[in-house]
């Protein structure tokens, strides 16, 4: 008899044998009535939309695309691919509100922000202020924005950094993203001063944009798409003609550059993406290979730290890289909080209508923070980290940051 | 008296339920006997294709036009059960072209609009069809689904007085000398023989009509002849894809409501095993096999279930397969037939023709009655399809988008009768395919349920990719709480609905659908302990 050898389908969908696994999992199906919930927004409904587009929900925009249902998928569903996907597929084509394209356009607003940025950040800081956004453009008054820099990070790189990166014997290319060029380029410092450290220059790639995740979850496809291809570009200049590892500080951009855009932009990357990886994955590597060693300072106050796992991170299974790498510093005693959802999501937490559920997401989280007794928390996700300082009493820093105050 | 009625109709099928209503329509006092369900037999085991008549313009031209006539007339009467798809016949290199030209003739000459696509446009309009095709003609094919078109039907006669008896099995026909002027029946659910009277006997029994007429001496040729389908977890294609061909075995893909079917094979069954289908591995073979040639991409495609029905054919020859036979619709007047007065035969046919066969067949019974009212079930819209699709969607606002557009698919404007007020009536049953709760307490109130497979025929719950996995107890919960029964009893019904489920998989059970069963079984007999009446009915 002629049996099926194998039976795939789009993102698998069709391999869910409706455990519910992921509902149970969704961190936004349990504060959230309005969203159906993993399962229902990705296989079943993939399964409708098939039949008709006109079955698409515009519930799917609640999604805040933080993949833990597919962590929980014991079948292998990408079913925040299939919710992503379909959001393009059959979403309204033009979505694009002042607010999102705002919100989504991290570089235009962060090159804007910069030269200004005393005057940006003590404005919207401004109740009026924060009162009139919330009214005309909809994002949430309660929202705290991030800082922006006083300059941005690659003008500091070129003028400060550029010009001594080329005499270290080894080679990476640093991915910086709009977090460290826009809003804080110390991250991006703290990294070249660990690199050079262990005998590692680090350059920029000739053309860096957005890795688009802001854009992708506002519906600004097409703006994505773009962007990801110059990334690509740049990354596989860097890493054909240049030998160089892609290296990076954001663990969503990570994620981004190394799984959205293939499955969720259809853009291949097969042949450079095991060389993207995140700056602490790639250091604890190093070390544990021998080839480097970290050196401390003598005298190591000690220190608590509570690491939180920002969902991308679940999503790649590359915190323990972070927490072990800590684990190294003299002093330094890491708690692991569990693993949960902070409830920002990026831009999600921003709009108006998602931060009851972004907060009510990320309350228990919270409620572990404050209880930890940790001196701050450690992170490796700049949003995770604003909705922290937002919504604890405790500072949030980079893992680097960290490492990099310690070193001798 | 109250069991006298002006006629007894025999089948619950889609002519049962057509002639039903058209007598009742025409103000005809009737009553319907149905030994099981409504639409259990042929009727809810084809491929719920909306024929357009291509397929049997060159070989039977009579049928042909018959189908592109009440086509037409589904689509106005019935647009609720009915999805206008269109259809592609489809030349593949090893068919060649010749067909095609006779194909098209022989559809004009039927009054079947066939537009020769070329091979590019029909590949761009029909992405699931087979790359390979050299040819391509365009035909008014389309899905309907055969449940709510009896559903539908049954509803409308209700609504005009007929009496419906569903799980009343007639066993004997009452013979008066050369006439018969009523049944005996026994009704399966209050364990009791009953006695109706009528001066017409309508035997609307499908195949199983052959042995209702035999009751009474009354020989019809039947050739049971069987066909296996297979039904793919999800829509492979949006149009009808049939095989430019001389008509074989599976070379017909639907793409009906959520899922697609690939049929049918054709074997001659014995007839004393008409109610004991069971599909073999090489119809399964044959089905996949031919079925890839019309979309490759079935090779690799989730296959829910296997399933089987069989043609009510009436032998006019001796072709042992069945496939040549007439399939044009057969009324017998057992008076000039038999001598036998007050009882007619009405068979043959196919799903497409059920209207036209209820006519003829409520047109002799007025003859016999010496009523005279002409039919209108060709005007007449049927419940479900009486309002416009924009009206409909303003009523069912409050539904959430999925489980509205599926709700509307269903039961069309009386989706507008499904309870949407709060939040328990808006939750799901059935997550596969978006049965609210309150779609559930309206069948259960609306559209005699009687079990959960019965439910499953007016819902869809438990049709989906899980099979029952998830909705299969919160039916049941729901059923108890409608009209208590005994926990023995639900139980039993709650295994029975399972093992139906089950006896689709087990022909295909491999990869994710055997993974998936397991778990369902995993579910239900270590989790819920249902294992004690699992084994209990397996023995019985």
């Amino acid at each position: 008899m002629n049996i099926q050898q194998n039976t795939v389908s789009e993102n698998n969908f069709e391999q869910c044998i409706k455990c519910t696994v992921c509902t149970v999992y969704c961190p936004v199906a349990a504060v959230n009535p309005h969203f159906p919930g993993p399962k229902q927004a990705g296989p079943d409904g993939e399964r409708l939309r098939l039949k008709r587009p006109d079955f698409f929900d515009s519930a799917l925009k609640y999604c805040l695309n933080c993949k833990r249902c597919e962590v929980a998928c014991p079948s292998n569903v990408r079913i925040g691919d299939i919710i992503q996907s379909a959001r393009i597929k059959y979403g309204p084509k033009k979505n694009t509100s002042l607010r999102n394209f705002v919100l989504a356009n991290t570089d235009l607003v962060g090159s804007l922000a910069t030269p200004f940025a005393p005057v940006v950040n003590t404005a919207v800081s401004l109740k009026p202020v924060r009162f009139m956004m919330d009214k005309v453009m909809s994002i949430d008054h309660r929202r705290v924005f991030p800082k922006y820099a006083h300059g941005t990070f690659t003008s500091w790189y070129k003028k400060q950094a550029e010009a001594e990166q080329a005499a270290f014997p080894k080679q990476v290319a640093f991915f910086h993203g709009c977090y460290v060029n826009y809003n804080y380029p110390q991250l991006g410092k703290d990294l070249i001063r660990i690199m050079n450290s262990l005998g590692y220059g680090v350059r920029l790639l000739d053309k860096e944009k957005c890795c688009g995740v802001p854009l992708i979850s506002n519906g600004l496809y097409q703006q994505a798409l773009k962007q990801a291809k110059v990334n690509l570009g740049s990354i596989r200049r860097a890493v054909n003609e240049q030998n160089m590892d892609i290296i990076t500080t954001s663990s969503t951009c990570t994620f981004t550059l190394r799984d959205e855009y293939p499955h969720v932009l259809s853009l291949k990357n097969d042949d450079v993406r095991d060389r993207i990886e995140l700056a602490t994955r790639y250091l604890y590597r190093l070390i544990q290979s021998g080839e480097v060693t970290l050196k401390f300072k003598e005298d190591a106050r000690p220190l608590r730290v509570a690491y939180h796992t920002p969902c991308h991170m679940e999503k790649m299974g590359w915190s323990y890289y972070s927490i072990e790498l800590l684990r190294m510093i003299p002093g330094v005693e890491v708690f692991v909080l569990d693993s949960q959802c902070c409830g920002i999501a990026g831009t999600y937490g921003f709009k108006k209508e998602n931060y009851p559920t972004s907060q009510a997401i990320g309350e228990p989280l919270f409620r572990q923070i404050e209880t930890s007794g940790a001196d701050l928390v450690v992170t490796d996700c700049e949003t995770c980290k604003w909705q922290i300082e937002m919504s604890t009493t405790k500072k949030c820093e980079h893992p680097l940051s960290i490492l990099a105050s310690r070193l001798a | 008296m109250e069991n006298t009625y002006d006629v007894i109709i025999i089948g619950g099928g889609a002519t049962g339920a057509g002639v039903a209503r058209d007598c009742s329509l025409r103000g005809i006092k009737a009553l319907l006997l149905e030994r099981s369900d409504i639409s259990t037999g042929a009727t809810g085991r084809n491929h719920g294709l909306l024929h357009s008549g291509a397929r049997y313009a060159v070989t039977d031209g009579e049928s042909a036009e018959e189908c592109i006539r009440e086509n037409m007339i589904l689509r106005k009467i019935a647009a609720h059960c009915v999805e206008e798809t269109d259809g592609l016949f489809i030349s593949l290199p090893e068919d060649g072209l010749e067909y095609q030209s006779v194909f098209v003739e022989a559809c004009r000459r039927a009054g079947i609009r066939a537009e020769v696509l070329d091979p590019e446009e029909a590949k761009r309009l029909e992405p699931a069809a087979n790359p390979a095709l050299i040819g391509a003609v365009r035909v008014p094919d389309g899905a309907v689904d055969p449940f709510r078109l009896t559903s539908s039907n049954i509803l409308d006669a209700k609504a005009h007085g007929a009496e419906i008896r569903t799980y009343t099995e007639v066993k004997e026909l009452i013979r008066e000398q050369d006439r018969i002027v009523g049944v005996k029946a026994y009704d399966h659910r209050a364990h009791r023989e009953e006695t109706f009277y009528a001066q017409v006997v309508v035997n609307a029994g499908g195949i199983w009509g052959h042995g209702i007429a035999a009751k009474v001496g009354i020989t019809i040729n039947m050739l049971p002849a069987k066909g296996a389908l297979l039904i793919f977890g999800h829509r492979v294609n949006q149009m009808v894809l049939n095989r430019c061909r001389k008509p074989a075995d599976a070379d017909i893909l639907v793409p009906g409501d959520t899922i697609s079917l690939i049929g049918t094979t054709s074997s001659k069954v014995p007839y004393d095993q008409i109610d004991n289908m069971v599909i073999t591995p090489e119809e399964v073979d044959i089905l996949l096999r031919e079925g890839e040639k019309l979309s490759p991409q079935l090779a690799y495609t989730r296959i829910l279930r296997a399933y089987a029905g069989v043609r009510p054919l009436v032998a006019s020859d001796d072709d042992p397969s069945g496939r040549t036979v007439s399939r044009g619709i057969v009324l017998l007047d057992h008076a000039q037939r038999d001598g036998l007065e007050g009882f007619i035969t009405i068979t043959g046919g196919k799903l497409m023709t059920y209207r036209l066969m209820a006519e003829w067949a409520t047109d002799l019974v007025c003859r016999k009655l010496g009523i005279h009212q002409s039919c209108r079930t060709a005007e007449l819209p049927l419940p479900g399809s009486v309002e416009s699709r924009e009206e409909v969607e303003k009523k069912n606002r409050r539904k959430p988008v999925a489980q509205r557009r599926s709700a509307i698919s269903r039961h069309g404007d009386l989706a507008a009768r499904i309870a949407d007020r709060n939040s328990i009536q808006n939750s799901l049953v059935c997550e596969c395919e978006e049965v609210s709760i309150g779609e559930v307490e309206y069948a259960l109130e609306n559209l005699s349920v009687n079990n959960l497979v019965d439910l499953r025929r007016r819902t869809r719950v438990g049709m989906g990719t899980c099979q029952g996995e998830l909705c299969a107890c919160r039916a049941a919960g729901l059923m108890g709480k409608k009209d208590p029964v005994c926990a023995k009893k639900a139980k039993a019904d709650l295994v029975s609905f399972l093992n139906e489920r089950w006896k689709g998989m087990a022909p295909i059970a491999w990869g994710d659908t055997l993974r998936e069963s397991e778990y369902t079984t995993w579910v239900y007999e270590s989790v819920c302990g249902l294992s004690d009446e699992t084994e209990k009915t397996t023995v019985q």
